[in-house]
Formats: C-alpha cells, structure tokens, sequence
C-alpha cells in the first residue's frame, strides 16, 4: 500500500498540475509541487520503520539496494523543490505548465524504478524518465537547449531501446527456468539455471542500455550537452537521482550475473567501461571551460568509479552503494550551487564569472567546498566511499587499475580545480557587486552539503545496515 | 515458404532493405508503416490459438505503428517540406551492402544463440536484422527525419525479437512498451517540428553549436 | 560436351533466334497499349532488319578494323551464349562444369566490342555512352553472379544445364522465397542490361538519356541490322532465363514445352512493357543504387539458401 501510494502520488500530481487550465508557473503549482515533496520524503521516512513491503503481486518490492536510491532521490527532489521556489520567483522558463509537472512526473518515473522487482517494469520506468525530463531540457525553446534536447532523445532512445532487447534476452535466457519470468527475487534464486549465451548478451546489452542513461564513457555523449543546457536544478535531479535510477538497472543485472557464477565474464566488461569513463572524465575536464559541463564531466567521472566498485566485488561492492548516496547528494548540492551562479550572473561559463566569494558570499563559499567534496577529498563522504573502492582493487589484486584510478583521480582533482578557483576566487569585475541570496536558493545546497559532511564522518545505523544488505546483494562483502 | 509468418517476416526484411536504399523520405515512411502493418500482422499468424488478448494487441500495434506513428510523420513532412534525403554519411549504395552484411551477420548471430523458440526460426534473424538496420539508418542519415524513421525500424526489430517471449513478457507491458513507442516518436516529431522552425533545414549537421 | 539428343535444343533455338525480333515488338505495343496508341505492329522489327540488309554500309575516316569487327563479334558471342542455356528446359546444346562463368564471359566480350567500336569513332558523344554502359554493366555483373550462385545452392549443380533444368522445379517447392528473389533480381539485370526504362530509355535519342543507343550511333546498313537484331536477341536470352528460372519444363512433349516456352517469353515481354510504362527513367547516379538494391535482394535469397 505504501508502495503504490509512493509512486501513484507524484504521478497524480504530475497529472493534476499539467492539466489544469492555466499556462503560466502558478502559485498553487510550486506548492504542490513542494507538497508532494514534502510527503513523499514522510513516506520513503515510514518505509524505513516498516518491515520490508510487497506490492502488485511482488511487481513492487522495497529491497535495501531499492531503498537507498528511493531515499536518495527523494531527499535530493526535495532539496531541489525547495530550490524551485526561489528559483522560478526570478526565471520564468517558457514551458511553464509543462516544468511542474514533468518534474512530478520525473518522481513518479523514479519511484517506480527504485521500488521495481519486475525488471521489465524498471526498463517502463526509466523510460519514463527520459520523456518527463525532455520537455525540463528544452525550456528556453533556443537553438542551444534544441541541440542539446535533441541529441538526448536520440541517444537515450536508442540506449533505452537497446536496454529492452537486453530485457527481452533475460527473459530468453529464463525460458523454462521455474519462477516467474523477469522477477529479481526469481532470477537470482534460480540463477545458475538459467542459459548463459542469452544471460551473458543481456549483460552486454543491459549495461550498454542503461549505461547510456547512467552516461557511461563512450555512451555519455549527450551529457555535457544536456547537463550544459539545462536549468541547472534539472541537472541537480538527472546527475544526481536519474543517474542512480540507471545504476540501479545496471546493478540489478550484476546481481543475476554474479548469482549465475558469470563474474568472470562481467568483472572485464565492467573494468573496461568504468576506466573508459574515468578516462574520459579527465581528458576533457582540462581546460573546460563551464561550469555545468564541468560538472557533467565530474557525473561521467563519478558512474565510472561506481562500475568500477561493482566489478571489483568484496568491499568495493559496499564502496559502490555507499559512493552511489554520497555523490548523489554532491551533485544535487553543486549543481544548485551552478543554478545560483547562472541565476546572478546570467552565465555558468568561466569567462563570465570572476571572485564568486565576494559577490555570491554563500554560493562561492559552497562551491569550493563542493569542488574538494566532489573530488574525494576528506572529512567529506566521498573520501570514504572512493578509498572504499580503491583498497577492493588492491585488496583484489588489481594494482593497475588502483594506479589507474588514483593518477585519473588526480588530474580530474587538478582540471576541476583550475575553473573552480579562477570562478571562485580573483577580483570579480568592477561593476559587479555582492548579491543578497534568498533563503530559498541556499537552503537546499546548504542541507545537501550538511549530509555530505555527515556522511564523512558518521555513518547512521540503519543506513549502515542498510548498505550492508545491499552490498551483501550484490555479491560483496562489508568492510 | 512454408508459413504466413514466414513471408511476413521475409517482408518485413525486404521493408528494412527498402527504407536504406530510397532516397526519398516519403517512401521512407511509407516503408516503415508497411512494416508496422506486417508486425501487427505476425502475432496472429504465429499464434496456435487467437485470443483476445493478442487480437487486441494486433490490433493496437498497426494502429500505432501502420496508421498513427505514418501520419505523424508525413506530416511533420509537410511541415518541414522536405521530400529528398541528402546523401546520407556513407552513401546510399554502401547503406545497402552494409544492410546486406548486417543481415548475413545477423543470421550467423542468430545461428549461434541456442534457439529458445522452434515455432518459427526465421524470427530471431529477421529481429536482429531490423535492429542492426535501424541502427544504421539512426546513424549514417543527415536528416533527423530520417534519424527518427531509423529508431522506428530499431524499436520494430526489437518488438519482433519480444514475440519469441510471448508468455514472459505480459500483454500489459507490451502495451507499455507500444505506449512508450508512441510517446517517443511524438516527442522527437515535436522537436523536428522545433528544429525546422529554428534552423530551417532538418540537416542534423547544423544541430552542431555545442561541443568542447 | 555437346548433347546426344540435339533435336529438341535445336529447335528451341531456332525458335528463340526467330522470335527475338518479334519480342522487341511486343515491348512496343505494351508501351503504346498504355499510352492509348495502337503503336508500331509487332513485326515491326523484322522490317528494318531487311530495310537496313539491303542498304549500303558507311565507314567513318576515323574508324578501324575494330569498328567493322564488333557487329560480328557481339552476334557471335551473343550466339555462343544462347548455345549454353538449356532453352528445352532440359539440357543446353553444350555444357561444362562452370559454363555460368562462360556465359557471363561472353556477355561481356560482346558488350566489351560494342564498347570499343564505339571508342573507335573518336566521337565524345560515343565516348560517353561507353562510359555509362560500362559503369551498369561493372554493377550488374556482380548481381548476376549472385544469382547464379544463388541457383547454384538450390540445385546443387554447376552447370547451367543442371541449374536451370528439372532439378529446380523441385527446389522451387522448398526455397520459394529465395528463388523469387533471384528472380526480382534477375528481372531488374534484364532490365539494366537491356537499357530499358528505368535504367535507360530506348525510345530517346537525348544526350542525356542514352547509354545503349549512343553507342551504336555510327553503325549504318547491314552493320546497323545485326547490332539491332543483336539486342533484340540480347533482350530475348535475358527473357529466356527468367523462364527458365520460373517456369518448370521438364516432363512435357516438344511441342507443349515449346509453346510454353514462347509464351513465357511473351509474358516477360509484356513484363518489361509494364515496367517501362509506369515507371520513370532514373537520374543516371541513381542507376547503381537501383542495381545494388538488386544485389541486395540476390543477397537475402542466398543467405535464406545458406542457413
């Protein structure tokens, strides 16, 4: 029950605030949209306390792994609802009934993903997403935001459609296996059982499906594009809640691999995406020049650490659940940071921003700490979660691939850096001066950051025990 | 040809040779309609009995994909007035042998994959056939146009190799996935619409401002 | 090695040699059928063949012994390769194990004659021709390989003979599929071949148009006769192999299998009238993806035969 209600309520709102009459960004709209936030955050709250739930006939299912994203991404839509408030009081974007409830729409999309068992239903679900954001992307209605739109259908149509041949080739591979077909629990009970030609093909075409939504290096293409074009809270939702939705998919399929005894097969698969993505990040994290494609980069950067975590298996399967929350929140409170930069100043490109921390006090401030928050430096949690990781490689053997990590770490650490500090520090131009920030904006990147700092230095018990089921799921072990 | 699903599948193969080898977008189109006509067709030819439930998602599909999905398109046609397809990346002769090796390169795939479904042998090779050519339309053609008939011909040849799953997949998420299918080509069909408005071509070269 | 019983080839050669004139004909008063005229009768040919026999013949200055030799050259091969199709639907006069590779050979040493002559008038305009039909004909021979490949793997035979002879009316049964491609295919070849519509249109006389007819424009007198009935008899091979290929022959007595044999070639003949009358000439850059296009489908039947 819990569980219907928690996708069925953002769906209904979407429905209710796209229908009614009036074209315009209403009062009435944002509340509702804050609202249904707000009670959707109570009810993933409730399902914490509540021993584990089923729903339609065991479609729906609040697994630990499910869980954590569910939480994560309901906390992150809050924050960024939140953010809605202050931000549409000063940008009217030009598809304005359309922006409420595709966000609604957005949720409702990613509940479904985060609570599905059947994993064909996970595959509606994110597909759902791309058809909720697409109107979010292309809100100035220009020749940029048209590119940028344009090239994400294609791309994640095409991933997405490959995605369901993946599906269909799971449900191949199950044929005449006992258990109901596509259902997680069933898949992973019987899974040695199950044809490996068609279980290996999935894998293949699952990972290059969904990586395509995650943004995985060579698929991630359409990110800084998208990322680059997007208001920026709608690049806080897609890099912080939509990529977790794809990883989700991704480690759903790992956990039928890895309980089919296939890890040799999928471990190599995995290295090579996530170095390829790493690689990637750094190689054009040099001499970038705006922000919000930065910060694609950094998403590109951050999918490829966690499939790397997944492959490795032991502790970095724990290492990879626990980055997946830590950089979901990063990103939700760097990208809002941008929002702010892009709303005072009009630009998120470096050549127009200069001495941030003078003119945007808070936001400055936020945003160099966001810089050595996202790069792994401690006491924030990404520290934790990307050591996590890196002693599985070393711990597995694989010393390349730790060497590998560390030295593309670093020079992403050194790109970031250089654009962070020239937008954040110098002499900001003459005319410019310090903007008083509403509350409404700061509040979120400011909880956002505060998570992550807790995150760092003190890991909550449930969500501890939590993260532990889920590693335990995925074939790992907890440190 | 010994079945009706057989020559419906060998034409629906003849249909992906049709839509890389014309030039012309119209014939594009209809090609691609011809082939939601003969998908909505298969699963009552390759059902021993005809229930409801697969009437029904008979009858939807070549609603969709025969009727609804074609209008759309030729009439994002007459919007944008577009008849002709530049020469696409790699040349419409190359196009036609790459379908051609495609096609060879699907039924060796096809050949190696233990065969999950005996009712009809030609169905696995002719979905990864439709699958590997409406990759290739997506990517080698210069008209987004184009680019949308080619993710058509993909999302076909995927829908084609889901009838070999008949009992797995349920008819709800067939309708889900017939649902989606719709939703995606409207949406792409009103970004056309968009983009013949900004840039006044349907070239997708000109889509090229953002990059690093 | 030449057959024991000649009788029946002989006579379906003879039958073939006669009427090929009469099939051109056939071509025209389909055309004219849809255009609403009554048209040129249909032994109109044979006319001009005996118009042009009695005329005296006119050599260009510029021209040498290539020039006079190609007329005979292409009727000669053209002839040869009418000797190794099994026109009784049985056996051809002379067979050898690969004479498909022969029969396109000859093909081409006719083709490659009619070029040259036209080269040797030193005239652009034939130039150009040449250079148009040899770029049809580097397409078209590809596909016609694939389809006698494709024959080949239904039947299990290397020799025309065996290809096109009783063996395939049983394959017919089994590979229907692949076999109507083949024979798309093969239609769309005569039509390439043969310079007609839409390859071509043999009713023009435009610089723009012309392949096949450019290139014999300074033949004249008996010279001009045998290129024509040349390709009237050109056109009637290709025609003959498309009834081989679909009509089964074998078993029926000399006169039936005769018959059915003229009316088959009367069929295509109607065929290519058809065509030629609905469809438009293509844009000449356009022509090699018709052909491709062909060989695409020749391929799709071979890869059903292989599997």
């Amino acid at each position: 029950m819990w569980l219907l209600a928690l996708c069925l309520l953002p769906a209904a709102a979407a429905v209710v605030t796209g229908a009614a009459p009036s074209p315009r960004v209403t009062r009435w709209r944002v509340g509702a949209l804050v609202g249904t936030a707000g009670v959707h955050l109570a009810l993933t709250a409730m399902l914490w306390r509540l021993p584990p739930q089923h729903a339609l006939n065991g479609w729906l299912g609040d697994d630990a792994l499910g869980t954590i994203v569910l939480t994560l991404t309901s906390v992150l839509f809050f924050a960024t609802a939140v953010y809605t408030v202050g931000y549409l009081a000063r940008a009217t974007p030009r598809g304005g009934r359309v922006f409420v409830s595709g966000m609604l729409g957005f949720l409702a999309a990613t509940t479904v993903v985060a609570l599905s068992q059947h994993l064909a239903m996970l595959w509606v679900g994110l597909e759902a997403t791309t058809f909720a954001v697409a109107p979010l992307i292309f809100h100035r209605h220009d020749r940029r935001s048209l590119e940028a739109v344009w090239k994400y259908l294609v791309l994640s149509s095409v991933g997405i459609a490959l995605a369901l041949l993946g599906i269909f080739f799971l449900a191949s591979a199950q044929h005449g296996v006992p258990g109901d077909p596509l259902i997680l629990g069933d898949l992973t009970a019987h899974a040695r059982e199950l044809q490996p030609a068609w279980l290996r093909a999935a894998f293949v075409f699952l990972l290059v499906g969904f990586g395509t939504k995650m943004g995985l290096a060579p698929m991630h293409t359409w990110k800084p594009d998208t990322y680059g074009e997007a208001p920026a809270l709608v690049g806080a939702l897609m890099a912080g809640a939509l990529t977790s939705c794809a990883f989700l998919g991704v480690a759903r399929i790992t956990q039928v691999t890895t309980a089919a005894g296939l890890t040799a097969f999928v471990q190599p698969v995995l290295f090579a995406f996530g170095l390829l993505s790493l690689a990637t990040a750094a190689a054009f994290v040099i001499g970038q020049g705006d922000l919000k494609r930065l910060l694609a980069y950094s998403s590109v950067e951050h999918m490829g650490l966690l499939v790397l975590g997944l492959g490795l298996g032991g502790v970095g399967t724990y290492g990879a659940v626990l980055h997946l929350v830590n950089n979901g929140l990063v990103k939700g409170w760097l990208f809002l940071v941008a929002g702010n930069v892009v709303l005072a100043t009009g630009t998120s490109s470096a050549a127009g921003n200069r001495g941030l921390v003078r003119t945007l006090p808070v936001s400055g401030v936020l945003l160099v700490a966001g810089l050595f928050a996202v790069t792994g430096s401690p006491p924030f949690g990404l520290f934790l979660s990307e050591f996590t990781i890196l002693r599985a490689a070393v711990d597995g053997g694989h010393l390349a691939i730790a060497v590998a990590m560390l030295v593309l770490l670093a020079i992403i650490f050194i790109g970031m850096a250089v654009l962070v500090m020239n937008v954040a520090l110098g002499e900001p131009a003459p005319d410019v001066r310090p903007v008083r920030e509403s509350a409404w904006l700061l509040v979120g990147p400011l909880a956002l950051a505060g998570l992550v700092l807790l995150l760092g230095v003190y890991l909550p018990g449930p969500l501890q025990a939590t993260l532990a089921h889920a590693a335990v799921a995925l074939g790992g072990r907890v440190p | 040809m010994r079945t009706t699903a057989e020559l419906l599948l060998l034409l629906v193969v003849l249909t992906d040779l049709a839509v890389l080898g014309t030039s012309r977008l119209r014939t594009c189109i209809r090609a691609v309609a011809a082939q939601g006509l003969l998908l909505g067709l298969l699963p009552l030819a390759l059902a021993s009995q005809v229930t409801v439930h697969i009437a029904g998602l008979a009858a939807g599909t070549v609603l969709v994909k025969a009727v609804v999905l074609p209008w759309f398109l030729l009439w994002a046609i007459r919007e944008a007035a577009v008849r002709r397809e530049v020469e696409p990346v790699v040349g419409f002769i190359a196009s036609l042998l790459l379908g051609a090796l495609a096609l060879a390169l699907a039924f060796a795939i096809a050949g190696r994959l233990p065969a999950s479904d005996v009712r009809e042998p030609l169905l696995i090779p002719a979905a990864l056939a439709t699958v590997m050519m409406g990759l290739i339309v997506l990517t080698t053609r210069r008209k987004a146009l184009t680019q949308v008939v080619g993710y058509l011909m993909l999302e076909n040849g995927i829908y084609l190799f889901g009838l070999t799953q008949t009992e797995s997949v349920p008819f709800l998420l067939e309708v889900g996935v017939l649902l989606d299918i719709f939703a995606g080509v409207f949406i792409m069909g009103i970004v056309v619409f968009h983009i013949n408005r900004e840039f006044d071509s349907l070239d997708s070269a000109r889509l090229s401002e953002l990059k690093d | 090695m030449i057959r024991a019983h000649v009788g029946s080839s002989l006579a379906a050669l003879a039958v073939l040699f006669a009427i090929a004139p009469a099939l051109s004909g056939v071509v025209v008063r389909t055309k004219s059928a849809f255009a609403g005229r009554r048209g040129a009768p249909v032994g109109q040919l044979y006319r001009d063949l005996f118009k042009l026999l009695r005329k005296g013949t006119v050599y260009s200055t510029t021209t040498t012994w290539v020039f006079r030799a190609a007329p005979v050259v292409v009727l000669a091969s053209l002839t040869a390769a009418c000797l190794l199709l099994p026109l009784d639907g049985e056996a051809s006069l002379v067979q050898f194990s690969g004479d498909l590779i022969a029969f396109a050979g000859l093909l081409a040493l006719g083709r490659f004659a009619l070029v040259l002559a036209g080269l040797d008038t030193g005239s652009s305009f034939e130039g150009m021709g040449a250079s148009r039909e040899v770029t049809v004909s580097s397409f078209a021979e590809p596909v016609l390989f694939l389809g006698f490949l494709g024959l080949v793997l239904a039947t299990r035979g290397l020799t025309l003979s065996a290809m096109l002879g009783p063996a395939l009316t049983g394959a017919w049964a089994h590979q229907t599929a692949s076999l109507a491609l083949v024979t798309l295919a093969f239609f769309v070849l005569l039509l390439a071949e043969n310079s007609r519509v839409p390859v071509d249109d043999p009713a023009t006389h435009l610089e723009l148009t012309m392949i096949h007819e450019v290139i014999v424009l300074d033949h004249s007198g008996p010279d001009l006769a045998v290129i024509l009935y040349a390709s009237a008899l050109k056109l009637a091979l290709f025609a003959a192999l498309i009834v081989e290929v679909t009509v089964p022959r074998d078993g029926l007595g000399l006169a039936w299998s005769l018959a059915a044999f003229v009316g088959g070639l009367l069929v295509v003949a109607v065929a290519v009238g058809v065509v030629e009358s609905v469809m438009a000439r293509l844009r000449l850059n356009r022509v090699p993806q018709l052909i491709v296009g062909a060989g695409a489908l020749a391929l799709f039947g071979l890869i059903l035969l292989l599997r």
